[in-house]
């Protein structure tokens, strides 16, 4: 059954056999062969060369479909306690309805990654912080928890950590606190992976999500990018987001 | 953590103590700490990623150099990752001690040196086989745990994780 | 001849430590709470991943806005050399000091990792203006400790002015940082706005002074000392002032939103059908907490009685506290506007008004955080020489021998 051999590379590759984890997922293919060619060594810190960013299809989002949420919750170990008030949610599913026309679409909401993310211009100590690479992350060593870059988000990206946590996942470390939100996989992206719901979204043939380097004009968001109108949320802020949206 | 780096300078001092606390230890005081063995050595002429006694003296120093690489530089190299002392240090076994306990590798010396680390308030305190969390996917339980317990038992109602493995199962 | 204005610490003994006693145990309730809060997380606060922020910041920033306020008084007197206000210029610092305390203890017990504190004193990021707010925080209370020092120390009076003027431009700066912290927000529909930093501003002068009024009437009353007439109506009647002043801003305020159609959303939920926020508003804040107030702080029955007075204070104060929970809550219970023009719907709560109910811990904690103010100013008049043993009017009023209704 797929479910055994899918876990057992799993475990395999928190274990630290990366080569094994690479044969397991080739499951994927096509996205892996053109990851691994980005693959950077493991001791070369992340270079600005690099933009990462994302293209969501929200054309090809389906209503009620979650995929990518139901991966996310799954890679990061984001598991609920009943509290939807204060659970975390990294990326979520947002229905939208048109006021005056009616038309109605849904779309992943996630971290945008900006290019000048208000949430790092706003934290006191630096936790929040954008990567060389363009990804937006939380140090949550010095976190202090006073949630103004919650309140800075113009996404609503962002969850505080309510309650203490138990049995968190090696590579996804969150505790009670704490701001967090997505991190772009930043553990799959450092090995040469694409995001767990980018993975998701591709493994149930819904392909509505593209990751990718925006600076190098041969990636495939690159090309998407250049060819078809996209959208950011919130343009007129000017953050220049890493996630771009088409059909809205 | 800030709180580590500032601990790290008191233990540093404590460090000299805890030094010959293995040869005490032989010698069978009960007040001294019960270091559990590592899974395995780095080398045959090695037993850690660094000489013993540096390591005792300054692996905060090391675990908090990387920390700060991997985060913000996103290094990810293995020599010196809390993750890899954890794999090496404690056992994958389901019932071993955790971060709290005195009998966990970490805390066997911080409760002796009274050292107080919130590293594990964040990160898995055991290899990520015994990680409970892993139990969100069935398979890994019965091939790796061997346990009778039942899998959705450790989901505190997650109804989106549920969800996934539903998906999964069809 | 007019007799020298004579300064005095208040007298120990059973009452004085019977009523720190009681302060303390709303401190140790305070400080209880927050321990509550810390060992469980938030999820027992009424904050969420909505309200980030909630009753605790409220206290909080009222505290820190009227810190700031209280050091008027103090201002006046040497920036603006009305002598009358002299007698009251040590008072007001301790007071502004003593309220900033009890703020930021509010702030700093409800974070969500309190123990890294010394991240936020040795790790800054200089494009936060909650970065800058700290050194205007700690630098506010050196400034004002060293201005206390220029008055107490009889070799130092005559640098009283210069340092007075000093704090007087750091106070403002501070308020426009506070105020600033919102003011600055672009993502939130009722922040967003320069305006915040002057509203502030002028929002701490009202504060400020009411609780400046009523710990006065309190220290003197409770001390046997004399208050006289004249400069308890002077400082009641600059009090209606600065609440009139504060009205004016909020009015400018909610007429440059409704101007913008982009705000309509937003005024409508604060002026019109916001629920708890629209009834905080227009009961709380502008009836009760700014008219009424006026009305009692200038009519001629009210207006010249102590207990009338006191009223009036304490309704500006409840004004304020109305406003600051309007402006913090009510500004986060309004959605983030990402899709306009679309209805907006998640399991995340987007789209729709947040619902948000204060909870004890909270409430308690922002208590504990006056109860700290007001037990730092308890113990100051007690150790050493902030209060005057007596404002009667002969001494206190340039004006009393020839003309006694001057106000």
């Amino acid at each position: 059954m797929t479910d055994n051999a899918h876990t057992d590379t799993t475990r395999r590759r928190f274990l630290g056999g990366a080569a094994t984890a690479v044969a397991g997922l080739a499951l994927a293919p096509g996205v892996l062969l053109h990851k691994v060619a980005q693959a950077r060594p493991a001791d070369e810190p992340v270079s600005s060369a690099v933009r990462w960013g994302m293209l969501i299809d929200t054309n090809k989002c389906a209503k009620g479909c979650s995929d990518c949420v139901n991966a996310c919750a799954k890679e990061h170990g984001l598991t609920g306690h009943g509290r939807p008030q204060t659970d975390a949610q990294w990326i979520r599913s947002v229905d939208l309805r048109d006021k005056q026309t009616g038309y109605t679409q849904t779309l992943p909401l996630l971290c945008q990654h900006c290019e000048h993310p208000p949430c790092v211009d706003v934290c006191p100590t630096g936790a929040s912080f954008k990567r060389a690479d363009g990804i937006v992350l939380v140090d949550k060593h010095i976190c202090i928890g006073c949630r103004y870059c919650m309140m800075a988000c113009p996404y609503k990206a962002r969850s505080f950590v309510h309650e203490t946590i138990d049995d968190q996942l090696p590579h996804s470390p969150r505790g009670k606190g704490t701001v967090e939100s997505c991190t772009f996989c930043v553990e799959r992206v450092d090995t040469g992976r694409t995001p767990a719901c980018v993975e998701a979204c591709k493994a149930e043939n819904h392909n509505a999500m593209i990751f990718g380097d925006m600076n190098d004009p041969a990636s495939e968001i690159s090309k998407q990018l250049k060819k078809y109108n996209s959208r950011q949320i919130r343009a007129d802020l000017e953050l220049n987001t890493g996630v771009r949206y088409r059909g809205i | 953590m800030p709180n580590v780096m500032i601990k790290s300078g008191l233990l540093s001092l404590l460090a000299v103590a805890v030094i010959w606390v293995p040869a005490l230890a032989r010698a069978g005081d009960s007040l001294l700490p019960d270091v559990p063995e590592a899974q395995r050595r780095v080398s045959e002429t090695q037993g850690c990623v660094e000489p013993t006694a540096d390591m005792r003296r300054n692996h905060m120093k090391y675990i908090l150099h990387q920390r700060d690489e991997t985060m913000h530089l996103g290094i990810r190299t293995k020599q010196h990752s809390l993750e890899e002392c954890i794999n090496c240090h404690v056992s994958s076994a389901r019932d071993a001690p955790r971060a709290s306990s005195e009998q966990h590798f970490c805390n066997s010396c911080h409760t002796y040196a009274a050292v107080n680390i919130d590293c594990f308030e964040c990160h898995a305190d055991r290899p990520v086989a015994a990680s409970g969390k892993l139990s969100m996917t069935p398979a890994s339980l019965t091939v790796h745990a061997q346990t009778d317990e039942k899998p959705h038992a450790m989901l505190p109602g997650n109804n989106q994780v549920m969800a996934t493995e539903g998906i999964n199962h069809d | 001849m007019k007799q020298q204005i004579q300064f005095m610490e208040i007298d120990g003994g059973p009452r004085f430590y019977s009523l720190l006693g009681a302060i303390g145990l709303f401190v140790l309730a305070g400080l209880a709470a927050a321990f509550y809060m810390e060992h469980n997380g938030h999820y027992v606060t009424g904050m969420s991943n909505q309200i980030v922020w909630g009753t605790p910041h409220v206290f909080a920033v009222f505290l820190i806005v009227a810190a700031s306020g209280a050091l008027n008084v103090a201002s006046i007197s040497s920036v603006f050399g009305k002598t009358p206000y002299k007698p009251l210029a040590r008072l007001s610092g301790l007071l502004a000091i003593a309220l900033l305390v009890g703020g930021l203890a509010v702030l700093v017990l409800d974070l969500g990792r309190p123990d890294r504190l010394i991240v936020a004193m040795t790790k800054y990021n200089f494009k936060s203006i909650f970065a800058w707010n700290i050194f205007l925080y700690t630098g506010f209370m050196a400034v004002v400790g060293v201005y206390l020092w220029m008055m107490m120390e009889r070799r130092m009076n005559r640098f009283t002015t210069v340092s007075g003027f000093f704090a007087f431009v750091w106070r403002l700066i501070l308020t426009t940082g506070t105020g600033s912290i919102f003011g600055f927000l672009v993502a939130r529909q009722a922040y967003d706005s320069a305006l915040m930093a002057p509203m502030f501003v002028i929002m701490s002068f009202s504060f400020g002074l009411a609780i400046f009024i009523l710990v006065l009437m309190a220290a003197c009353k409770w001390s046997e000392r004399p208050l006289g007439d004249a400069i308890l109506f002077r400082l009641k009647n600059l009090l209606g002032v600065f609440i009139a002043s504060v009205l004016y801003f909020v009015m400018v305020y909610h007429l440059t939103n409704l101007y913008i159609t982009e705000n309509h959303g937003v005024e409508r939920f604060i002026l019109l059908d916001g629920g708890i926020y629209t009834q905080l508003f227009w009961i709380v804040q502008v009836l009760i907490g700014s008219l009424l107030p006026i009305i009692l702080l200038y009519l001629p029955f009210t207006g010249k009685s102590r207990g009338w007075i006191g009223i009036a204070c304490a309704l500006a104060i409840l004004g304020g506290l109305a406003q600051m929970y309007i402006i913090i809550i009510g500004g986060q219970a309004y959605p983030l506007e990402m899709f306009p023009g679309k209805e907006v719907i998640s399991s995340f709560f987007d789209g729709g008004i947040n619902s948000y109910t204060p909870s004890l811990p909270e409430v308690v904690l922002g208590i504990g955080g006056v109860a700290i103010a007001l037990a730092a100013v308890f113990v100051g008049i007690r150790v050493l020489r902030f209060l005057p043993t007596s404002l009667a009017d002969e001494l206190v009023d340039p004006h009393y021998s020839t003309d006694k209704a001057a106000a």
